[in-house]
């Protein structure tokens, strides 16, 4: 990867590749990003079913080893890693003192001292600022190394993502359920294989070395053909993850917001002991966040987007964080803040599009579940 | 790349058909494939009066929301209804069963001085 000069974008390992595959390129996290292949919609309904893969090498994953990396953990993040056995993850999140959230993140436990924190491309660097502040100042016997820079993450994503892989793999896959990883190999090259991702689908996320990012990605994408696989981009992710009531930091997820406002009170685990947060959160805890993250449908004719405003009855109460089309339901779909004494399954709230009010109604999350057998 | 040649384009990529006074306009083929998948399309009102290059309108893809810019003045006589249900028709008939509004021209000398086929060829590279 190239390292990024003032105002320049930084590009993965697969570049080229999506160049190749003409992929439309836009500037997202600091990277050039591919944000579609062929269409969003198209992207989308491929994940849903059949298998769909994307390049996450902007991503961030920094390691934490030591004797105390466990330690240093459970102080950092939310949640309590000290749970995990070897092999399993877990979603988390990096909060300020105020209960802000610094990011979302997986955490995975790959030997008993040896830890990966998996982050948004966007927050890396913030990231690794409070894991080095914390590290320095609480004196833990552990040490960080950031590693995005030389991994690279190739994520098949949908129902046919295990049969597909499974070729190509020496690992069990049966063996790796979901949020759980082991080393292996794909296709000749070593990878930690994790059942992890962001779709409501099956799917797995391939870390490897970055120098061979590109015979993963075109050993799956063969694999793939009698699998119905296509590549996809961010633009699809996005509506995955919205229909599976997933949130996005810098939409659901900010400096502004903590966990239980939107619907990620049980991430937080305030009887682990001491950690960064803690105070504030069990306070919000206790009282019970002012705010609520909800799910809207549109019941009028308009697509809610983020920044639109929520009334009730003509008075501004909040915001959308995320709308869209669901490409899968056909539906007019949103996620937004609003004041948790007005939150209920049936409300009624107009959500503001171009400064006339639409009406939308409450529904349950996610919008969309996939089918189990 | 090139485009129908009876019709004219403005620069916001607008097409314009022209008979009798009367004109059929659309986005071009170049601005659907812009957008993406088209999920949504908010028609000017009939009756309603277009100023040229005045916004009329709306597009919505997955990811954004573009204005309409009318490629001529004149009053609305016509919309596209297919389009409430069928946005996608924008992506796959562009220049046929996506057309947006049929207008009563109120100067016929716009639509001359925009773009030919041509030229909106040359312009879109």
């Amino acid at each position: 990867m190239s390292d990024a000069a003032a105002g320049t974008l930084q590009r993965t390992p697969l570049h080229e590749l999506h160049r190749e595959l003409g992929a439309r390129l836009v500037p997202f996290a600091g990277y050039e990003m591919p944000v579609q292949y062929t269409s969003i919609i198209e992207e989308h309904r491929t994940v849903r079913t059949a298998v769909g893969l994307f390049d996450l090498s902007h991503m961030g994953e920094i390691e934490v080893r030591g004797e105390e990396a466990v330690a240093f953990l459970r102080y950092a993040l939310v949640s309590d890693p000290g749970t995990l056995v070897v092999g399993q993850a877990q979603y988390s999140m990096l909060c300020e003192d105020d209960g802000g959230i610094i990011d979302d993140l997986i955490c995975y436990r790959l030997e008993d001292d040896r830890f990966w924190v998996v982050c948004n491309a966007s927050n890396r660097a913030a990231v690794v600022a409070q894991l080095e502040g914390l590290l320095a100042r609480g004196d833990f016997g552990a040490t960080l190394e950031d590693r995005s820079d030389r991994t690279a993450l190739v994520a098949p994503q949908g129902p046919n993502a295990a049969a597909l892989l499974a070729g190509l793999t020496d690992l069990d896959l049966e063996a790796i359920g979901t949020y759980r990883s082991a080393p292996g190999t794909v296709a000749g090259v070593e990878c930690l294989v994790a059942r992890t991702g962001y779709t409501g689908e099956d799917g797995f996320e391939l870390f490897c070395d970055a120098r061979r990012a590109r015979q993963v990605w075109e050993a799956v994408s063969a694999a793939g053909v009698g699998h119905g696989l296509r590549p996809c981009g961010l633009g699809a992710r996005d509506t995955l993850r919205l229909e599976a009531g997933m949130p996005l930091y810098g939409n659901e997820l900010t400096r502004e917001t903590n966990p239980f406002e939107v619907n990620l009170g049980r991430v937080v685990k305030l009887e682990k002991g001491e950690f960064v947060g803690r105070a504030a959160l069990q306070a919000v805890q206790q009282t019970g966040p002012a705010r609520k993250l909800v799910g809207l449908e549109m019941r009028e004719n308009a697509i809610p987007r983020a920044g639109y405003p929520v009334q009730v009855q003509g008075t501004p109460v909040g915001h959308v964080t995320s709308g869209t089309l669901s490409p899968t339901l056909g539906t007019k779909i949103a996620m937004a803040l609003v004041p948790a004494e007005l939150a209920g399954i049936g409300s009624a709230f107009e959500v503001v599009v171009r400064d006339r009010p639409y009406r939308a109604e409450q529904v349950k999350l996610p919008f969309y579940r996939r089918p189990r057998d | 790349m090139s485009y129908p040649d009876d019709l004219r384009y403005s620069k916001e990529h607008e097409w314009v058909r022209v008979e009798e006074g009367r004109a059929t306009i659309g986005i071009t083929s170049f601005a659907a494939d812009e957008l993406g998948d088209i999920v949504f399309v908010e028609l000017p009102e009939v009756g309603a009066a277009l100023s040229q290059f005045g916004t009329f309108g709306v597009v919505e893809s997955v990811k954004a929301v573009s204005d309409l810019y009318a490629p001529v003045s004149g009053e609305v006589l016509e919309v596209n209804d297919a389009l409430r249900e069928a946005p996608e028709l924008l992506n796959s008939d562009p220049f046929g069963e996506g057309w947006i509004a049929r207008v009563a021209l109120s100067d016929p000398g716009e639509a001359e001085a925009l773009m030919d086929a041509e030229a909106y060829a040359a312009e879109t590279g």
